[in-house]
């Protein structure tokens, strides 16, 4: 295993992240609630009416960040190599998974990380581990 | 916010978060340094958070507690690494890169969303409830 060099980039990385402790941090001051986004997407599938202002605000939010970034800077590249059958089985293991698994990158590695918790600490590590072993095997086993 | 964090710090891009996510190719330890910061800055306003029952604005925290680690959390984590191993896309990257025009990403979230609405389904075949009904939310 070697460095990729050329592709880490540090500080955008450390400020990009920072950014987003930021947002989570004033989702959980002033909202009271985990900013998992696994969680609010799930939740407007099977909406209640009191919950649905605040989730579609969110995503909105999620939506329109290209845009107001684009006003500041320039937008950095965005690179899908998989392909359309890729893409929709990892949707829907995503979809599924997340649910089952109550949460995902922004709930349990960020959130629940950050407040401790063994049980988000276990679901990081273990989803953590899956998508180490899937580009493993995809890239290197099987070669697409 | 957010989802301007999540730009600026690349993970909106598959290939980044694929980068990080190849041991045996070209290491790129990117998304682990925006995890450090994002814990960095959460952490403490969790703590905060914690002893709180209110929020800034006086409306109930809703922080969960569950403790338990079962199989449907160990079997749903490693389903969504998965995956997010297969696109390099997670639910916040995915929806911001839609918002961003990307077809696949489009594709990806309806994907997701489809996925949501079967576990909702099964769920609810699970409790005996019909369709129509709405499930008791346990967070």
């Amino acid at each position: 295993m070697h460095i990729d060099w050329a592709s880490f980039t540090p500080w955008s990385a450390v400020i990009g992240g920072a950014i987003i402790g930021i947002a989570t941090a004033m989702f959980a001051l002033v909202n009271g609630r985990i900013a998992g986004i696994s969680g609010i997407v799930g939740g407007l599938v099977r909406p209640t009416y009191a919950d649905l202002s605040w989730r579609v605000a969110f995503v909105l939010g999620l939506l329109l960040a290209p845009l107001i970034y684009s006003r500041i800077a320039a937008s950095p590249a965005i690179a899908i190599e998989a392909n359309y059958p890729t893409i929709i089985v990892a949707g829907l293991l995503v979809g599924v998974g997340t649910r089952y698994g109550a949460g995902c990158t922004s709930g349990h590695g960020v959130c629940g990380v950050s407040r401790l918790s063994l049980r988000s600490l276990v679901a990081t590590l273990l989803f953590m581990g899956a998508g180490f072993a899937t580009v493993f095997l995809v890239r290197h086993v099987i070669g697409f | 916010m957010f989802g301007i964090g999540l730009i600026v710090s690349r993970m909106v891009s598959p290939a980044k978060v694929l980068g990080f996510l190849d041991l045996a190719g070209p290491w790129d330890p990117s998304l682990a340094l925006v995890m450090a910061g994002a814990i960095a800055v959460g952490a403490p306003a969790f703590l905060v958070a914690a002893k709180r029952k209110l929020t800034v604005l006086g409306t109930p925290m809703i922080l969960p507690n569950a403790r338990h680690i079962d199989r449907r959390l160990v079997l749903g984590s490693v389903a969504f690494g998965v995956g997010w191993g297969l696109a390099g896309f997670c639910p916040g990257p995915a929806v911001v890169a839609l918002g961003a025009g990307q077809m696949k990403a489009l594709l990806f979230v309806v994907a997701m969303l489809a996925g949501m609405l079967a576990f909702e389904l099964a769920e609810r075949a699970r409790a005996g409830i019909g369709p129509g009904a709405q499930v008791a939310d346990d967070r």
